[in-house]
This record gives C-alpha cells, structure tokens and sequence, in this order.
C-alpha cells in the first residue's frame, strides 16, 4: 500500500520484517536490539504486551493529563456554582446556606469526571496524530491490521549491514523481509 | 496420560475455551468482518423493517404530542411523573450493564467481556438517547430544552439551580452519554482501521475516516491501552454516580414510597440487572443474526445468566427490605404506601415485577437452563418488562396515593405514551440493527489479544513447572515487564 512513498527524511533508510506471530515479534525485537540494530517501530494488529518494555519504550505519561483534566473539572465545577450561588445571583432557599456544599458534590463529580475523560482522550489523538483523513497512514504493509506484525529498523549508520539483518531475519522467521521501505 | 492431557490439564482454567477452536489472526478477521462485509440476510432486513416501523410511528407520536401539547398523555395534576419518566428511568438502567462489561470487567481482568463489550458499549450509547428523549418531551416546551444548561442569558443571568437533583441529572445524564461515546469510540478506532485495510472503493474511505490514520505502531497501541484503562477508571464511578443521582430524583423528595434511602443502592442494582437482561436479548439476536456464535458463546450466555441471577436476587432483598423498613418506621403513611402498592389498584403491577424479577431469575441455578439459548432469552425478556413494572410502581404508584385522599387519581396511560415507548423501542433497535451492519460488533482487537493470551497461557503451562509464579500476561499490563523476560 504504502511501500512506495517519496522519502522525504533526508537518505535513513528502513528495513521491514514481517512476522506472523506475538511471541515471536517479542523474541525477534529483544534479539535485534541485543544484536545491535536501532529499531524505528513495531506495528502490530493488536496490544502486544511487553512489546514497549522491550523495545525500550518509556511508559506514557498520558496519565497526568487525566489527573489534569480531572483537578480542572473538578475546579471549574465547584467554583462556577460557588460563584452563581454566592456572588452572581444569590438566591434565599429556605434561609438555608448559600455554598450548600454537599448539594454541588454532583455537579462538581460530573464536571471532573468529563474533563478527566476528554482530556485523556484529546492527549491520545494529540499524541498519536490521529485525525480525520482520507488516506491510509504510513504503515510498512497493510496485514498489520489483520494478522501481521511488521518491525521496522532504522539504517542508523555507516556500520549498518544490510547481509547481516537479512540472515537474522531468515533466522527469526520473518517473511517476507522487505528491504528499503520508505517511511514518511 | 499423554503429554497433550497433561498439558491440558495444567492450563490455567482463565485461559480455556474463551474462544474456542483456537482460530489463526486472519480467520477471526474474516469471520467478525464476515456480516459486514457480506450484507445482511432476510432475517435482518425483517428485523430492521420492524424497527424503523416502530421509531417512525414514534416519531409521529412525539410531533404530535409536541404539536398539540402535554395533554394528549394521561397525565392529572397528582401524577405528574408518569410513563415518560418510567421509560426515561427503564432506559437509563438499560443502559448500565453496557458500561459494568466495558469498564467494570476490565478493571477486574474478566477476559470474557472480550467478545461481547462492544456490543454492550453500543447498546449503552443507544439506551441513553432513548432515555434522554423522554424528559425533553416531558417538558411540555421541548424547544426551550436547552434552559437547563447554564448559560448566560438575558433573565438576569438567572441561572440553573444547582442544589436540585433534577438538574444534577441532567450533568450525570450528558457526562455518561459522552464518556460513553469516547469509550466507545476509541475502541473502535483500530477496528475501522482493520476494515479500512479490508475494503474498497468509498467505504474505505469513510473506514478511513473513522480509524483517524490509526496503523497500530507500539507506542499508539501503549497510550491506547493507558487511555482504555483511565476511561475505565473514570466510568466505573460515573455509572454508580449516574443511577444514584436518578435515584435522588425521587430520594430527596417528601412523598412516601420514595422518600427512602435504599433508592440509590436499590436502582444501581436495578439498572445492573435490567441491563444484563437487555445484553442478553440482544446478544442471542446478535449472535444469531451475524452468524457469531464463535465468539458470543454459550459460555457467555452462561455467565450472563449468574449476573443475572445475583443481581436478581440482590433487587429482591432490596424489595423485602423495603417492606420491612416501611412497616418498622411505624408511619402511618410508609407502611400505607407499601400495602398500597402490592395490595392496591395497582398490584397487579407490582406481583408483575415480583414474578419477573425475583421469581424468573431462579431457573438459572441450572447449568442446563443457563445454557438453554431459547430460555435465556424469553427470561431475559420478562426481567426486561419486570424491570419496567418496577418503575413504574415506584414513580406511578407512590404518587397517584399522595398525602390528601380528595387529590388521589388513577392514572391510566393514553395510546398516545404507549405508542412513544414501542418508538423509543424502535430507535433503540433501529441505530443497534445498523450498528451490527457497519461497524465489527466483536472487537477484532481484543479479541486477538485474549487469543494470544489464551495461547500464551497454553504454552507457558507446557513450558514451566504450573507451579512456579505466572507471567504477567493480563487484561492490562501495558508498560510493565514480566519476570519471564526482564532478564532474558
């Protein structure tokens, strides 16, 4: 699908092994990395577990911007009904309080829970550049959704030998092994 | 014993048969991907005429009663509360048990919601448009809903009350339709990717719209992950919130029969088992419909049917101690309420939701019964009216008894509010019928991940000593390494 695109970062070349199985792409990325090679990516169908500890990946931080669009809600909300009930427009209720508390923990729950939520979800898209578009995205070969597991290695330096990737590529099952794809 | 019984012994029984005759990544492709791609069959199309007949004679019915007013329901000045709000109180239930298989059973590792999340998220989605219908057409001035948000307006700023539980309903109400979306949206954004990469032409393109440019790198996958599982973190609260704060509608109010503070726990468990009924009844039209029977198993039904029976008989506690609790108060007026309802003009209503609720759910301490197809679902339809009753006893019944014995009426519903409820029905079936049509009703991604645990499970266990501490393959673990590999 996307296999030939015009390189547009300079000559870093990419080299693609196709695999067919979770464990497998596991072992190969652990084995790659001991042998040297500079991984670019691993695109896989589904959440391969362990996959991000082993290549390298540091943990999101994603969580924190949950934490902040719950501490917002959960701010906003107190304080804009605080604010109508006790500055904008007081209203006498029975001579009762005015900043009646325990009667705005609903409000103020909903708000933080919803910023809490959209924020999550707005630092996925940001972070993973997921928008609205047309055409399909650069990914080594199109199976990766269905049943493929592609690891993608970066072309680091002048040491780079490609014989070498092709012979563990052999050697770790992948097929088929495709030389010289052009990432975006 | 062989070394094959041996193995199969030794698996860890979280790991068998989730998905049985352990199909190839491709295959469970093709088979989810099989009913959308194909087209529907008749019994669709039988269906989804049925449906679209029932949302547009609602439709009808609810242009007229905007048109001609309020008054074409039943409603008196004693029952001012009377079928809509049961059905916006039915639907809101309904629509918790989508959100306790996404969330909940997440955050507890149940690998069997798997299959069948998807479908319930939708049906959550679908369930609060119905429920949200009704109190906008209650409101007699539906075209000035939008004066219960606060915003600022030329009556002074005047703004919302928020110390009322009606408008605390109204921000629980719209927070869980749109968490619930997200949720629900952001697990199918790896899905349309897969159907993208499946087909041709125009629907590629929309499939290409909706999965976003997704293509499943590892540090996409690892913030989708973290972001389901926060989701889930934050939804699981939401929903008990949601149904407590209908509950206070009702709760905080003076009138007998609702004035009590079992309502929230009460309706929570309510909603949680009229939910499952409805799972229930759409999964077994599912799995028939779209020839899924791989994925929504009977193991499925199975343990939905134990969900069933717990919550059933939780609900029946809360109707025992509800008794008890009016006749210990020694009020005159709680203990009228209770006779009242089981006893009264209305009590046919009441041993109804007895009967339905208490009563059907027994069967299901047979495992033959659990795993009886037909029998789920005629039991899962009458919890699903029991449930309705218990509404409707609960708004209708306590108010049409009130305090002053010369304001007392019968309400009786017009054809009018019965005809919205079948349209309420009809939408609800219309959006999940083209639901099943477009878009996977299995998720394909995590049902490739319980596969691949499934056979990871199985080789570990030939593997190692069965003994010896597992690895950390779970629901998700993203981000953490196992002691399996965090020397290798």
């Amino acid at each position: 699908m996307s296999k030939r695109r015009s390189p547009s970062r300079g000559a870093i070349r990419y080299h693609v092994l196709v695999l067919d199985d979770a464990d497998e792409t596991v072992a190969a990325v652990r084995r790659l990395r001991r042998d040297g090679f500079d991984l670019h990516d691993v695109y896989t169908p589904f959440a391969v577990h362990e996959l991000d500890v082993e290549m390298g990946l540091r943990p999101t931080r994603l969580p924190w911007m949950t934490l902040l669009g719950g501490t917002l809600g959960l701010t906003l909300g107190l304080g804009f009904q605080a604010w109508t009930a006790t500055a904008n427009w007081p209203l006498n209720i029975g001579g009762k309080s005015n900043l009646a508390l325990p009667a705005l923990a609903p409000v103020t729950f909903e708000s933080a829970v919803l910023l809490a939520a959209l924020f999550s979800v707005a630092t996925l898209f940001a972070a993973s550049r997921l928008f609205p578009r047309g055409r399909p995205p650069s990914q080594p070969i199109a199976a990766v959704t269905d049943d493929r597991f592609a690891i993608v290695v970066r072309e680091a330096d002048a040491a780079f030998d490609p014989s070498r990737l092709a012979g563990l590529a052999g050697e770790l099952g992948a097929d088929p092994f495709i030389e010289s794809w052009k990432v975006e | 014993m062989t070394e094959r019984q041996q193995v199969s012994q030794s698996i860890d029984p979280r790991f068998q048969e989730l998905i049985p005759g352990e199909p190839s990544l491709s295959e469970v492709t093709n088979e989810i991907a099989a009913p959308i791609e194909k087209g529907p069959g008749a019994l669709w199309w039988g269906a989804f005429a049925t449906a679209a007949a029932a949302l547009a004679m609602g439709v009808v019915l609810v242009g007229y009663t905007i048109g001609t007013g309020i008054g074409v329901w039943g409603l008196d000045r004693t029952v001012g509360w009377g079928w809509a709000i049961t059905n916006f109180v039915f639907w809101v239930g309904i629509g918790h048990a989508g959100t306790l298989i996404s969330a909940i059973l997440l955050l507890f590792r149940q690998r069997w919601r798997t299959s069948i999340a998807r479908a319930a998220e939708a049906m959550t989605i679908f369930a609060v448009m119905c429920a949200g219908i009704f109190p906008v057409i209650h409101m007699g001035r539906p075209w000035l809903a939008f004066w219960v948000f606060p915003y600022p307006n030329t009556r002074g700023p005047l703004w919302v009350n928020f110390r009322s539980p009606l408008l605390w309903d109204v921000f629980a109400i719209s927070t869980y339709f749109i968490v619930s979306l997200v949720f629900w949206y952001v697990g199918l954004i790896p899905d349309f990717a897969t159907m993208r990469d499946r087909v041709k032409g125009w629907r590629r393109r929309i499939y290409g719209w909706l999965s976003l440019g997704w293509d499943g790198s590892t540090k996409s996958w690892q913030r989708h992950e973290k972001t389901s599982l926060l989701l889930a973190a934050l939804a699981t609260p939401l929903v008990v919130s949601v149904h407590t704060i209908v509950s206070f509608d009702f709760a905080t109010s003076i009138l007998p029969g609702w004035h009590t503070t079992i309502l929230p726990p009460y309706f929570v468990a309510g909603a949680v088992f009229s939910g499952f009924a409805m799972v229930l009844t759409l999964l077994i039209m599912t799995r028939k419909l779209m020839r899924l029977e791989r994925f929504i198993t009977l193991d499925h039904l199975d343990k939905m049917a134990k969900v069933l029976l717990t919550t059933g008989m939780i609900v029946g506690f809360a109707y025992g101690t509800e008794l008890f609790i009016a006749w210990y108060s020694s009020n005159p007026y709680e203990r009228f309420a209770f006779w009242n309802r089981a006893f009264g003009p209305y009590g046919v209503g009441y041993w109804i939701m007895v009967f339905c609720n208490v009563v059907v759910p027994q069967v299901f301490w047979s495992a033959k019964a659990r795993r009886n197809v037909g029998l789920l679902f005629v039991a899962s339809i009458f919890v699903n009216i029991g449930m309705w009753f218990e509404r409707f006893n609960i708004i209708v019944i306590s108010l049409s008894r009130d305090f002053l014995p010369s304001s007392w009426t019968h309400y009786v519903p017009s054809m009018v509010e019965v005809g919205i409820l079948v349209g309420s029905f009809g939408l609800f079936f219309t959006c999940f019928l083209l639901f099943v049509r477009f878009a996977p009703v299995v998720s394909f991604h995590e049902v490739k991940v319980t596969l691949a645990e499934q056979k990871h499970g199985a080789h570990h266990a030939a593997d190692e000593d069965p003994a010896a501490p597992r690895s950390n393959w779970s629901g998700t673990t993203f981000g953490r390494p196992s002691p399996r590999t965090r020397g290798a």
